[in-house]
């Protein structure tokens, strides 16, 4: 219940997940949570396409959080993260934490979102006007995870 | 045995999601030299590995790495997810 991760490719409800989250803990005095969602900064996206590695997504998803959830001694933690086709504006994925302090809800959810980024096994494709492409990765999505 | 699969634009590239590799490789080096030696699509795939990353039985890995005991490789770009 404390950790916990899905892949999927429905959409879900991020009000429904964040109503009653880090709820129910004597010991929780903050949560954190954040929304990805497409953005299309060239006007032309179509749409997202999301491929991942069924399998190892959730082993390597669930070894990030594992870590967090140890290092921060977190109360509870949550993150969901689709795949598939993906229109401007609908959310990709989330991330909620919740600890005893603010300081560590915020750097766990950061953490969390760091390594998703660079070490969970998905790739994004844009779906444009003038066809479609890959989505590279940055420099400094790299460079994002040596700070941890 | 070994399968081997590959996601985002190296599956487009080679044209497969996956495909079962005969192959007595000793490292994951020695795979790629072998993948890329077979056609033109596997040599245009393999042409750059900085730009590529490797799993090991769903595990990240170096292209260094020893194959022995392993069941399923995995070559894609760099990742991104978030």
């Amino acid at each position: 219940m404390a950790v916990r991760v899905r892949v999927q490719a429905e959409p879900f409800d991020y009000g429904a997940e964040c109503a009653g989250f880090g709820a129910g803990g004597r010991g929780v005095g903050a949560v954190v949570t954040f929304l990805g969602i497409v953005r299309d900064d060239s006007g032309q996206l179509a749409r997202m396409e999301i491929e991942h590695y069924p399998g190892m997504t959730e082993k390597a998803i669930a070894a990030i959080a594992e870590e967090a959830h140890v290092r921060w001694s977190l109360a509870e933690l949550l993150v969901i993260h689709r795949y598939g086709p993906l229109a401007p504006g609908e959310a990709i994925m989330m991330v909620a934490t919740a600890a005893r302090h603010r300081v560590a809800a915020f750097e766990a959810a950061e953490f969390l979102m760091d390594y998703l980024k660079s070490r969970a096994p998905f790739w994004k494709k844009e779906i444009g006007a003038d066809g479609a492409t890959w989505v590279a990765a940055t420099e400094e999505d790299e460079e994002a995870l040596t700070r941890w | 045995m070994i399968d081997v699969l590959y996601f985002a634009w190296v599956r487009e590239r080679i044209g497969l999601p996956r495909e079962r590799v005969d192959t007595s490789a000793a490292t994951v080096a020695d795979l790629v030299a072998e993948l890329r030696s077979r056609e033109d699509r596997y040599a245009a795939a393999f042409a750059d590995l900085r730009s590529l990353r490797v799993a090991l039985d769903q595990q990240l890995a170096d292209f260094s790495a020893p194959l022995a005991g392993v069941r399923e490789v995995a070559f894609f770009p760099p990742m991104t997810g978030g």
